[in-house]
């Protein structure tokens, strides 16, 4: 019985959660922020890059190549230390927020990027053929024919991905960025007590929970009927 | 039968080359107004390369296609223009899966001949009409069979007002009871005088339907003629040979 409440004084510790709400809850703002800010520009560079890919122009496509696979390669934390400890250096100094959003993004623009450049080649050729043979241009083709196919095929694993990724927003605790995971530390060093880490968790899971839901909806909205 | 008019689809010493492979060694057709032209011949002799130089879905190597007198090969050519006026059937009729019948069907009235939505859907709907599937417009693809997809891809290539359609083995993707209502709508569009260019196995549909049968083998034109002679009494060995084949 005493274990027990030993174990409600550490984890859920009343006092301590009425204290360190509202820090928890400002640390929330700035993860949903930062993640949103990387979604939408991560997905959206990785399909631009994918696009530019179908070029097929070997210098570009080389310099894709090699941006994708160094993004997909480095562990995010290593980009984010890098970029907030390098950058200065060379005269370039961006707040921690802006480094995270900025390293988020183009890991998730890589890992996107690769995601839908495989959605477009599982388009069959005869796609191409059909519409091309009709007097659309390849822009056009590309446009209302691949892609809209080529992105449904992408949803779950870019839901996947991008779930993954925003959950990389903790890293920004090293370079001191307000958002959930710093808050709940400080808060355990101040307080001396695990709560705030604990109210840290119970956010992410209420953060991600109905994104991982909403990922499950779009995977089978997305599948049309097929023969 | 060609005497004055005008071909529509001029074919002169096309050749085509895949690396060091020559798939087209020098072929000559001419294919006149209305006239349904078959092409037969054993596999690898060069059929459907010969009927993608016709929309430069293939480059050709080398030679000329001209389509209504226009040099489709030449580099000042508009090839999206020309296309639209070349309608093409394929094998497996790739028609696009996210969209109903009717946007198959209307896509490039939209978006090629910029047609405001409702003169597309209106064209849309006659097309449909016309392969016989008007009740199928709200369908998707996945929801018909292989017979009616291949109509709808029909009907795709009939919207645009093709001067010259061509086929490529149309019927060769379908259950043998499906075939009959594909080989009616390309019956139908030759009574309406469409100029047909059809690369096909069907016998008895070449018989009474075609006006020439080119046979083809190695790259070349062997032989051709009206379908009963090309039938019944080849003149080359390697045609005998092939007709004998597929009648067994």
């Amino acid at each position: 019985m005493e274990a027990w409440s030993r174990f409600l004084d550490t984890f859920f510790n009343l006092d301590v959660i009425e204290r360190y709400f509202p820090a928890i809850m400002k640390g929330v703002v700035v993860t949903i922020e930062i993640a949103a800010a990387v979604v939408v520009t991560g997905t959206l560079l990785g399909l631009v890059l994918a696009i530019v890919r179908t070029f097929r122009l070997i210098p570009m496509n080389a310099l894709i190549v090699v941006f994708v696979d160094m993004f997909r390669a480095l562990p995010p934390l290593v980009l984010v230390l890098l970029v907030y400890f390098g950058l200065p250096n060379i005269g370039i100094n961006l707040p921690s927020f802006a480094v995270l959003w900025l390293v988020l993004a183009l890991v998730l623009a890589a890992f996107a990027e690769e995601i839908f450049w495989a959605g477009i080649l599982s388009i069959p050729k005869g796609q191409w053929e059909a519409a091309r043979s009709t007097g659309l241009g390849f822009l056009g083709t590309l446009a209302y024919v691949v892609l809209p196919q080529a992105i449904r095929l992408t949803v779950p694993p870019l839901t996947n991905r991008t779930i993954a990724i925003t959950k990389n927003t903790a890293l920004g605790t090293v370079i001191g960025v307000g958002e959930i995971l710093n808050q709940a530390t400080t808060a355990q060093s101040f307080s001396g007590n695990a709560t705030p880490l604990m109210m840290g968790a119970i956010a992410y899971v209420i953060l991600f929970i109905p994104v991982v839901v909403l990922g499950r909806v779009l995977e089978t909205r997305f599948a049309w009927r097929r023969v | 039968m060609t005497t004055g008019t005008p071909p529509i689809l001029e074919i002169r010493g096309l050749r085509k080359k895949f690396h060091d492979v020559e798939i087209l060694r020098g072929i000559d057709l001419l294919v006149v107004p209305q006239e349904l032209v078959f092409v037969i011949g054993p596999s690898g002799a060069g059929k459907s390369t010969l009927l993608r130089c016709c929309n430069r879905l293939e480059e050709p190597s080398a030679g000329s296609v001209h389509v209504g007198g226009v040099d489709i090969t030449a580099r000042s050519t508009d090839i999206n223009a020309m296309r639209r006026q070349i309608g093409m059937v394929f094998q497996s009729f790739n028609l696009y899966p996210h969209m109903t019948a009717l946007r198959n069907v209307t896509l490039a009235l939209v978006k090629v001949l910029r047609k405001p939505r409702a003169e597309a859907e209106r064209l849309g709907m006659a097309a449909l009409d016309r392969v016989g599937l008007a009740n199928k417009a709200r369908s998707y693809p996945g929801e018909l069979s292989g017979g009616q997809q291949q109509r709808v891809a029909i009907a795709r290539a009939l919207a645009l007002e093709p001067k010259v359609m061509l086929f490529d083995e149309p019927t060769s993707a379908l259950d043998p009871e499906l075939v009959g209502s594909v080989l009616n709508v390309m019956r139908e569009l030759k009574r309406g005088g469409m100029t047909m260019l059809v690369v096909s196995h069907e016998m008895r549909f070449a018989r009474d339907a075609a006006d020439r049968v080119i046979f083809m083998d190695h790259g070349l034109v062997v032989e051709e003629g009206p379908p009963q002679r090309i039938f019944s009494t080849p003149s080359e060995a390697r045609t005998r040979a092939f007709i004998a084949e597929l009648g067994r």
